[in-house]
């Protein structure tokens, strides 16, 4: 016992493979471990290792520590409640906005067969407005776009709070978020709109574009 | 040269509303033979069982992307010389070369205004 508390590393290393052998083991059945080792030696230590006992003892505290503030954070409610909740609220606006864009559209529409039963500058006009309201109601698409990423990055947040949970000896979650099974090449290329101060405008695209004549 | 403006076009989007916006658009510069597809898989059949003249495809679509609908378009033998415009919201460099390597005729990144479209559908067609 002796040899394997010589130093912090060689504790360390011992603790990684105890973890890598019992991936699944609560932490605090490691600190009990720990604490009855550290008893059945308590007349048999030596000066120089009290303080490496005293760390590992911290350690311990630690991970109690950690447990307890996790139990504070009220987790279930973080992955139960609140992020779906934001996630469906999220749904919600696009839903509302794809429902004001048909009207919008469609109110265009009559506008346009309008047009095309006016003659002169009018018609020409009130085409022009209507190419533009087209052009305006792209939006819904930029904005599902953008909160779509934004939903995908409140799973990958509720995902790793299961996962520490988890880690720390908390309910096992019914279901962990399974990565989606997309070539690595092709999900690198699927990454949406960028912000507009990262993203290339169509005359970058163009340039880029003329440079393979 | 002159377009032919009778041809019939796909537009391929798996947002209904952006389906709706760019048949308008078409519409308003006289594109007036448009049918609609919300994923490359749905187009591709319709391609091959259709006269098609021009495809515009959005990128980001599941189960098939536009990037793959593109690459299938240009390994058919029947449909490889179709002009390809990639209207899409991807927007970075690797996108654009990457599409370009596979083959599309022209590039439009979103959001785009109706002189933006009416100048690359002519481009591509002129040079068909």
């Amino acid at each position: 016992m002796h040899d394997i508390l010589k130093s912090a590393g060689g504790l360390a290393a011992s603790l990684a493979q105890i973890r890598k052998r019992y991936p699944d083991a609560d932490p605090e059945m490691v600190a009990e471990v720990v604490h009855a080792v550290l008893d059945t030696m308590q007349h048999d230590v030596l000066e120089k290792h009290v303080s490496l006992l005293a760390a590992v003892q911290a350690l311990g505290d630690t991970i109690s520590a950690a447990k307890a503030e996790i139990a504070a954070l009220r987790v279930d409610d973080i992955t139960g409640s609140q992020i779906p909740s934001a996630t469906d609220e999220l749904d919600a606006i696009v839903a509302h906005t794809a429902a004001a864009t048909d009207v919008i559209l469609e109110t265009c529409e009559t506008l346009d067969k309008v047009a095309s039963a006016l003659d002169g500058p009018l018609a020409e006009q009130l085409q022009n407005a209507t190419t533009h309201i087209y052009e305006a109601c792209g939006f819904q698409d930029i904005t599902g776009q953008r909160i779509t990423k934004v939903v995908a990055t409140l799973q990958a947040i509720e995902a790793r709070v299961m996962q520490m949970v988890n880690a720390f000896g908390g309910p096992r979650p019914a279901v962990l978020m399974a990565p989606v099974a997309v070539p690595l090449d092709a999900a690198a290329l699927l990454n949406g709109p960028q912000l507009p101060s990262q993203a290339m405008d169509q005359s970058d695209i163009d340039r880029l574009l003329g440079s393979f004549d | 040269m002159s377009i032919d403006k009778s041809m019939n076009v796909l537009i391929v989007d798996d947002y209904k509303t952006m389906l709706r916006i760019i048949r308008n658009l078409l519409k308003q510069i006289d594109f007036n033979n448009v049918d609609e597809a919300t994923d490359g898989g749905e187009a591709l059949a319709k391609l091959r069982a259709g006269n098609f003249g021009l495809v515009i495809s959005d990128w980001n679509m599941a189960p098939m992307t536009g990037l793959q609908l593109l690459q299938e378009v240009r390994a058919d033998a029947k449909l490889k010389h179709m002009p390809f415009i990639m209207i899409t919201a991807e927007s970075k460099v690797e996108n654009v070369v990457t599409a370009k390597q596979a083959g599309v005729s022209n590039y439009i990144v979103k959001p785009f205004n109706a002189e933006t479209l009416r100048e690359k559908i002519e481009k591509v067609l002129v040079h068909a």
